[in-house]
């Protein structure tokens, strides 16, 4: 669902538009609307999740209309209409994980960060969510982390409270 | 040891580069084909080669390449399906992963053959890092002058760009992936018109997996003939198996095709066997959507021959007592694993990626989810058994796309094979919250 309550007015960067304009170049010409998906995943990369005003935005750039931006936003998973925490851990739930303890590690995840799934811990820091199949069965259970989309396989109890502690880490030294 | 055409090189330090790649043989198939052949050579080599699709439904590829029709004056598009989704498959991902310039060669040898001046690769969004890796070998090819203008100056021109996609199952399948890359919702489309007459932006397209692309470099190298004299009868060359589950070694082979199952799990060169000394209870051969198999019927076929990984001995029995090659996602299940609790997860599944068009696979996949969930939580009913089978039965065959399919035929064989276990959690709802089934040997409980 669209955030109508909550709504970050963005102005994109030149550096980001240099980006977009490398996007469309891919396409034919008049076949811009192409861009859509890599231009949203490029925004969310920049804000953390994809406001009404960045979605419009992108539409004017595109020039498209603003519906069909939200159509291809809320079909696609990927895309966050709502905020979410800095760090957002998707772990794979889907049954080649479950055989080897998916179930567990997200129970795990959700004991270590003390929120349940969807929900943004109250430092801002951590959001998790259980997501489907991320083709990586062989290594699982899996989880990964956008917008660069890391990946951590084999997981354990221990590897999971590590990466978590890093990742506190990393945001206190930034 | 088995011949390796796809993964000859793996274990060479830095073969993901160009330069170690090309010192290994890399990118003589784009020599070969753009300097001694003519593209319809190319695309009767691989006719020969009898290669059929690598994604899921096995198609053979040449003849795909056939189909494509040429009128004047109007592009031709080659996409590389890499939205690899499907649960249990994870082999794309490897390959582009370790030995991305097979795909690029591959690529460009397809599109030559096809007569593509541009083309895309889509690849899931999730795989951020793969897209990343194939994009620099995309830019390293191009900087040796395989991509580009005038390739190796025989005046063909090739661009090739990758497209994420947003974390869509659905989009795995080839109209919806066209619809996504135009920048729409992955609703699939409605077949004819094919893409090979109406694809990308309304110009004829062929859509091929990823495994297949790169395939196209042996059989361009050493020729359709030799490529098919691996394997048996309609399923020629190696294959990817993505392996996962109860397994010793999980992980990505590449098998001859005509493998047989039983040594595919259980020697040293493969997965190795069951861990912690746990006997086999089921198998999922070609990825979630096909029939899962319990392990009587997975290793031999009704008729007692040794099951083989091939096409044919896998659809060997057809629905009632075999399965289907698939995508090549094995995935293997101990005697500790629930088989009510594993249908209700795929089933989650299917019904979570529904794209929601045909009503059948929008409001079934949800009914089955709820029957499942209702079974494996301790409030079903013995009548919910009939039901889920008439729900599957109302979704198989009756939805645009095949995901209905797809959804149907784990509840559909999960019933057929296992409907004991079924029965037994109904009737002993506490019990099953605290213990498992167990082994089903041919229809004998054996853990009691």
């Amino acid at each position: 669902m669209l955030s109508v309550k909550e709504n970050t007015t963005v102005e994109f960067s030149l550096t980001l538009l240099d980006k977009f304009a490398e996007t469309v170049a891919r396409y034919p010409e008049g076949r811009q609307k192409s861009a859509l998906l890599p231009i949203l995943h490029l925004v969310q990369a920049e804000y953390g999740w994809l406001s009404v005003d960045a979605m419009d935005k992108v539409a004017a750039y595109l020039d498209i209309r603003p519906i069909e931006v939200y159509e291809v936003a809320s079909f696609y998973t990927m895309f966050f209409l709502q905020p979410k925490g800095k760090y957002v851990l998707e772990i794979c739930r889907t049954g080649p994980c479950c055989l080897v303890g998916a179930e567990r590690m997200m129970q795990h995840i959700e004991d270590k960060l003390g929120v349940k799934e969807g929900e943004v811990t109250a430092d801002g820091l951590f959001s998790w969510r259980g997501v489907e199949c991320l083709a990586a069965c062989g290594y699982a259970p899996v989880l990964q982390i956008g917008p660069e989309y890391t990946f951590y396989e084999n997981l354990t109890e221990e590897k999971v409270d590590q990466l978590v502690d890093e990742l506190k880490q990393k945001a206190q030294t930034k | 040891m088995a011949r390796k055409l796809l993964l000859a090189h793996i274990d060479v330090p830095g073969i993901h580069t160009f330069d170690v790649y090309r010192q290994n043989g890399g990118y003589r198939a784009v020599e070969k084909a753009l300097r001694t052949m003519s593209p319809d050579e190319v695309v009767e080599e691989v006719k020969k080669s009898g290669l059929r699709g690598r994604g899921g439904a096995g198609f053979p590829t040449g003849m795909k390449w056939g189909f494509l029709a040429k009128p004047e004056g109007v592009p031709r598009y080659l996409v590389c399906n890499g939205d690899e989704s499907e649960p249990g498959t994870f082999k794309d991902r490897f390959l582009m992963t370790h030995i991305p310039h097979a795909l690029i060669e591959g690529m460009i040898v397809s599109s030559y053959a096809l007569g593509a001046n541009t083309s895309y690769i889509y690849i899931r969004g999730e795989m951020m890092p793969q897209i990343r890796i194939v994009e620099k070998a995309i830019a390293e090819a191009k900087a040796a002058g395989f991509l580009g203008k005038n390739i190796l100056g025989t005046g063909y021109d090739l661009e090739i760009h990758v497209q994420p996609g947003g974390g869509a199952y659905i989009c795995g399948e080839e109209t919806a992936l066209l619809e996504s890359l135009e920048g729409e919702r992955g609703n699939p489309r409605i077949k004819p018109p094919f893409p090979a007459v109406a694809g990308l932006y309304g110009c004829p397209t062929v859509v091929n997996n990823v495994e297949s692309i790169a395939a196209t470099v042996p059989i361009v190298n050493d020729g359709g003939e030799e490529y098919a004299k691996i394997g048996i009868e309609r399923s020629t060359g190696t294959k990817l198996i993505s392996a996962s589950g109860n397994l010793v070694r999980p992980g990505v082979y590449e098998i001859e095709m005509g493998l047989p199952m039983e040594e595919f799990i259980y020697s040293d060169e493969y997965c190795g066997g069951i861990p912690n000394g746990k006997r086999l209870k089921a198998v999922v051969a070609g990825g979630s959507s096909v029939p899962i198999l319990p392990t009587h019927l997975a290793l031999k076929t009704a008729n007692g021959e040794p099951r083989l990984m091939t096409y044919e001995s896998l659809a060997d029995g057809g629905f009632v007592t075999g399965t289907a090659m698939g995508s090549g996602g094995f995935i293997a299940f101990d005697e500790d694993q629930c088989i009510v609790r594993n249908t209700l997860n795929f089933t989650r599944f299917y019904h979570h990626e529904s794209c929601g068009q045909c009503s059948p696979c929008r409001e079934g996949t949800g009914w089955m989810e709820k029957v499942l969930h209702k079974i494996e939580y301790g409030y079903g009913d013995i009548s919910d058994i009939d039901l889920l089978w008439d729900i599957q039965q109302k979704i198989d065959g009756h939805t645009i796309c095949p995901l209905g399919d797809a959804s149907a035929w784990p509840v559909a064989s999960a019933i057929r094979h296992f409907r004991d276990e079924f029965e037994w959690h109904i009737l002993h709802p506490e019990e099953a919250q605290t213990r498992n089934y167990g082994l089903v040997t041919e229809g004998v409980m054996s853990s009691e």
